[in-house]
């Protein structure tokens, strides 16, 4: 990873900026309001930046997503990438299921399905390789690779 | 109540009606032309004051009162434009373009004040108009001109934050020299109001926090009640010490942080606007347009002074930052614009005996370098970087 410099705009937020491996660098102001630009620098006047992108907070996630940045996605292609034949599954936890209030390790999912639990997302909040005492909340979304057969058992322990 | 106020209120709401209809529309053609609305109500503020084309009935003293509130939200939301980190980010960093700033800016102004045969109070309030740059009209330029990323940038926003933080030392010395008695009672007062001011400051940058987190919790009405009474309140009781109510209620604006600062910008904002206009246009309202134009020379040439010295003060603070030759320029050409600040600093002095003078130049000063500021700043595009 390129090293990140941040350098605060008062009154507007934060600008992050970075050198790509091309050698061309890349700033993005990060307004208070949510709004971000991203802008590329003139080759003659290293100082201003010349195209710029404006992007709504949405805008950012969508561009975010395709750029396969969440860490979630990003974890998952690697795995699909080295195992072929695997699946990936996101299961939700409802609030009537069994497994709300054990842990992953109460569960024994890998030992009784062969499908890996690879991260939990609760309220939007992410966490990538939750360990076995972790415990299940309705809500809880997880996500979780295997094989189909393995992903569908994991999904009837996870919902009853 | 309503029904009793009879024909005065009846000629009062179609009257101030108009009025915001008409300023309403010079918004609509300021944002239509990218330019900042204040030289737009200072023209409107002299249509209908007295010797206008449309002088109003509406009692001043009413108008007078809304335009002083007006003072308030504008220095409260001014403080509030930065966090606490911000500041004391400038405090540290700031020191030497903020020096050069005043050194090149103030003076100037100060030098021409004089020189127009004003006394020295009088000369102190011209050098502070002509001193601070219009932080609104920056920021504006520089996200319109897509500017935010260039490295001078960050130079630039710290100048403003540096301006904030000795608009808070320069008020309160302001404010006692109009208030002008004895030499010892104005040392005094100085005394007083710089102590207060530090020990706000002080705290606003340590419990701050704290402020904050007890505001977060309401709604957005308890909040904005809150920060509009804060203001109020602070701002009195400083007039009251003689301190002068804008420092108060910029005080205030400081002392908030973290998200309610967000919350009270964006609960102020729209009130700020409405009370803001009225102060402008209230401000030149008191203006004979035959001074205004008596006033173009002396406000061009101290428009021009007043343009080097931004330039000066911008080449300084971004070669600090190691910026090349025309990032430099560049940052000099946007700070040129005045706007709200120095219009509040001549409002201090309108009781003076060169009040009425004082006036007249400052409306000229700000209405050319906010029009000529943001052309300015739009020009240095085209200068050739030698790097």
């Amino acid at each position: 990873m390129p090293e990140v410099s941040e350098t605060p705009l008062p009154g507007v937020g934060v600008r992050h900026e970075f050198v790509t491996a091309d050698g061309e660098r890349v700033a993005v102001v990060t307004h208070r309001t949510g709004r971000r630009e991203i802008a590329t620098y003139d080759r003659a006047d290293r100082d201003a930046c010349t195209t710029v992108l404006h992007l709504s907070p949405d805008d950012t996630r969508t561009l975010a997503e395709l750029l396969g940045a969440s860490p979630v996605s990003e974890a998952v292609s690697a795995v699909q990438q080295r195992l072929e034949g695997l699946a990936i599954d996101w299961v939700t936890v409802p609030t009537g299921s069994r497994c709300v209030g054990t842990t992953i390790a109460d569960g024994a999912f890998r030992t009784r399905t062969g499908a890996s639990i690879v991260a939990v997302v609760r309220g939007g909040v992410t966490l990538p390789a939750p360990g076995p005492d972790h415990g299940f909340e309705a809500g809880d979304v997880v996500v979780a690779v295997g094989t189909t057969e393995g992903l569908a058992q994991l999904r009837d322990l996870l919902v009853s | 109540m309503l029904a009793t106020a009879g024909p005065e209120a009846a000629r009062a709401f179609i009257e101030i009606g108009a009025v915001a209809l008409v300023l309403a529309a010079l918004a609509g053609v300021a944002g239509r032309l990218g330019v900042t609305t204040i030289p737009f109500y200072l023209l409107a503020g002299l249509a209908v004051g007295k010797g206008g084309v449309a002088p109003l009935d509406v009692s001043a003293d009413f108008i007078g009162l809304v335009a002083e509130i007006g003072v308030l939200l504008l220095l409260f939301t001014l403080g509030l434009e930065y966090t606490a980190d911000e500041l004391r980010h400038g405090l540290r960093t700031g020191l030497v373009p903020g020096a050069t700033d005043a050194a090149v800016n103030f003076t100037p102004g100060f030098l021409a004040g004089l020189l127009l045969g004003w006394d020295v109070t009088a000369a102190v309030l011209l050098g502070g108009v002509c001193w601070v740059s219009s932080s609104g009209i920056v920021a504006k330029v520089l996200s319109d001109l897509g500017r935010l990323a260039n490295r001078e940038t960050p130079s630039i926003l710290n100048l403003l934050v540096s301006e904030d933080l000795a608009m808070a030392v320069y008020l309160p010395i302001a404010a006692a020299l109009v208030a002008g008695r004895g030499v010892g009672e104005t040392v005094t007062t100085v005394a007083v109001a710089l102590g207060a001011v530090t020990v706000i400051l002080v705290g606003a940058l340590r419990f701050g926090g704290q402020l904050s987190a007890l505001l977060q919790r309401g709604s957005d009405e308890a909040l904005l009640l809150t920060v509009f009474g804060l203001t109020l309140l602070v701002g009195g009781l400083a007039q009251e010490l003689e301190v002068s109510a804008a420092i108060g209620a910029f005080l205030v604006g400081l002392a908030l942080s973290g998200p309610v600062q967000a919350r009270a910008a964006n609960l102020v904002g729209p009130l700020r606007d409405l009370f803001a206009a009225v102060f402008f246009l209230f401000f030149s309202f008191q203006i004979r347009p035959g001074d205004l134009f008596g006033a173009l020379a002396p406000g061009a040439a101290l428009a021009v002074v007043a343009a080097v010295g931004k330039l000066l003060t911008g080449w300084v603070a971004a070669g600090r930052a190691g910026v090349g030759r025309a990032g430099r320029l560049r940052a000099g050409g946007v700070l040129i614009a005045r706007g709200e600040f120095s219009i509040v600093i001549a409002s201090l002095g309108a009781g003076l005996a060169d009040g009425q003078d004082l006036g007249a130049v400052a409306a000229a000063f700000v209405l050319l370098t906010a029009i000529a500021g943001p052309l300015a700043a739009r020009a240095m595009d085209s200068i050739p970087s030698t790097r």
